[in-house]
């Protein structure tokens, strides 16, 4: 080891770091470092591609355990395609269950102090959080692309256009693309392992208590209307629509406006959590 | 830069956590260039006040600049002018140490080719290029803290934050530690550093601020902090234990102050002011009573005596 200091040893003074840029530079700023830390999950993929091949492999082992372990006990209302009325709500069901992923990469980091170290330097304030929401949402398209690709193998197809099986994809990713805000906030709220056990098994009932496999009209009343109103059951009964799938079809209003409430909820999501993960990782209080 | 005669001042500092304040009324002052170390146990409010000062947690009460900035107003440029090495070895684990100092470089703005660049000299620096491409996970702890203080050290900042910085660490691996930090110094860079060992403390520190209670109960170079525990000390060894007693009755007799007892070790121990005197009468006294002496030392009292002396007087004083 050298006795001094690198000669070479960049100035935390130069202009690279000048303060005053305007916005425009500032943006470019923010959207260099949460480039940065998205790549920093792609290199995690790259040097580790067993894990991220086994996180994949779980909802495809879901979809082929519901689509034929359990497929011939099931009956499709209106007597359709089986295969064609399950896909929408595994691929619904996949996006609800990666949350748990979100929520222990940023409580990982929050333990061993890799957070700490982002906040004491001198980044954008929001890469750290857009960045993790940009790798989890990459992660997120490749699982469905692959989803997609074993339902269409399985003997699933859509019967509409090319167009309205685009915007199934895109509120498909919406509904994770919010959860995701939600994982970003728990993982930065709540301290220790703890959080993400609970994490993984509220994945369970919030997957289950939907019409993803069962009609919310067989259920008790007052489960059927929770069932109802929960987000997931929105987005699969719109992707059903979309998608040209059979579906449960329903009265209430709820059910009638699924397309429009596949848009709304998770906005409302994360109109909620944007604000609050960003304030908790600016301010981290406790 | 613009520094108000410090690289670090807290004036008032506070910090509350519901009703129990981790930070009260905390006061420091680092010159330029110089390397301080926080004294105290285990939530005495070290890693609080390094937190406050490094903008990751705003103080309820007081003020603190940083390399001339105040932590509250610019934390931005604050956080432009630190290192900090945390507790943990806050790196990527899945990463190589070359992979975790580039994204760090480019979380600095230094561009792809330079991190890349600047990644490869700290490599070299602190003993790691051989192992660059291997995952940290693979790495000892030393290693790890090694690689922590080159993610710290990416623009050579100014001040450099290191909490508790060889905890958990084996001898070798916290000398290797201890060198590294010595270098930064040496190149110019002040470094404010909590510890619980007192020794680290002595062999790193110019000055030492002794922080109980959220405060700081007492500063100054380690040898002003040995020296304000009533000067040196005398301990002899008895050959006999029996005689332990005895020889102790002499030491009160000519000293006139009571002094410590270790039956175990056969050790009586006193605070002296006049040395040789109090040496040579002892000595002389022992002889006529034809108590056996294994070992006679005249020292200054170690840091842990003096630690324990300060906090317990600072008990006594919040009781």
């Amino acid at each position: 080891m050298n006795a001094t200091a690198a000669p070479s040893a960049p100035s935390a003074a130069g202009p690279a770091h000048g303060e005053a840029g305007g916005f425009a530079a500032r943006v470019r700023w923010a959207v260099a470092d949460g480039w940065t830390i998205t790549r920093r999950d792609v290199l995690h993929w790259l040097r580790r591609p067993g894990q991220l091949v086994a996180g994949l492999l779980f909802p495809v082992m879901m979809l082929l355990m519901f689509g034929f372990l359990f497929g011939g006990a099931m009956t499709v209302p209106g007597g359709g395609d089986y295969r064609e009325f399950l896909m929408p709500g595994m691929f619904a069901m996949t996006m609800v269950f990666g949350v748990g992923e979100t929520v222990t990469a940023v409580s990982h980091d929050m333990a061993r102090g890799v957070t700490d170290r982002f906040r004491s330097m001198p980044m954008a304030p929001s890469a750290v959080v857009v960045g993790r929401c940009a790798a989890d949402m990459l992660r997120s398209a490749i699982t469905l692309a692959i989803l997609l690709g074993c339902g269409l193998l399985a003997g699933w197809q859509w019967n509409g256009t090319g167009g309205e099986a685009a915007a199934a994809v895109g509120l498909l990713l919406l509904l994770r693309f919010s959860l995701v805000w939600l994982g970003i906030y728990v993982g930065l709220a709540v301290r220790g392992e703890g959080a993400v056990t609970a994490v993984h098994t509220l994945e369970f009932p919030l997957g289950f208590l939907s019409n993803a496999f069962a009609a919310t009209a067989t259920m008790p009343l007052w489960l059927g209307t929770v069932a109802d109103w929960n987000p997931l059951s929105s987005t699969v009964t719109a992707t059903r629509e979309l998608f040209g799938n059979p579906g449960w079809g329903g009265e209430t209003w709820i059910a009638q406006n699924a397309l429009l409430m596949a848009v709304v909820w998770p906005l409302a999501i994360v109109a909620v959590f944007f604000p609050l993960c960003v304030r908790r990782y600016r301010d981290m209080a406790g | 830069m613009e520094t108000t005669g410090g690289a670090v001042t807290a004036r008032g500092l506070g910090k509350r956590y519901g009703r129990s304040w981790a930070l009260r009324g905390f006061d420091l002052h680092v010159p330029v260039g110089s390397v301080c170390g926080l004294l105290g146990p285990n939530g005495a409010g070290k890693t609080t006040a390094v937190r406050v000062l490094t903008t990751l947690l705003r103080a309820d009460e007081g003020t603190a600049s940083v390399a001339g900035h105040d932590v509250a107003a610019h934390g931005d440029r604050v956080r432009r002018s630190i290192g900090l090495v945390g507790q943990n070895a806050a790196v990527d684990e899945v990463l190589s140490g070359r992979q975790n100092l580039e994204m760090f470089g480019r979380l600095h703005h230094l561009g792809s080719r330079r991190a890349a660049a600047r990644a490869d000299e700290l490599l070299e620096r602190f003993r790691l290029a051989d192992t660059g491409r291997k995952p940290v996970g693979a790495y000892s702890g030393g290693m790890r803290r090694r690689l922590d203080l080159a993610a710290s050290m990416i623009l050579a900042p100014p001040v450099l934050f290191l909490d508790e910085p060889t905890t958990g660490l084996d001898p070798r691996s916290r000398d290797e530690v201890w060198g590294a930090v010595r270098e930064l110094v040496a190149g110019g860079t002040t470094v404010l550093l909590t510890t619980q060992y007192l020794e680290e403390a002595d062999r790193l520190a110019d000055r030492i601020s002794v922080v109980s209670s959220g405060r700081v109960v007492a500063e100054g170079t380690p040898g002003e902090l040995k020296s304000r525990l009533g000067g040196d000390r005398l301990d002899l060894v008895v050959r006999d234990p029996a005689a332990l007693a005895g020889a102790a009755g002499i030491v009160r007799r000519v000293v006139g102050a009571e002094p410590d007892t270790d039956v175990e070790n056969r050790r009586v121990g006193v605070g002296v002011e006049d040395r040789v005197a109090a040496l040579t009468e002892v000595v002389r006294a022992l002889e006529e009573q034809r108590i056996g002496v294994e070992d006679v030392v005249l020292r200054r009292p170690t840091l842990d005596e003096v630690f324990l002396h300060l906090t317990e007087a600072e008990e006594e004083t919040t009781r």
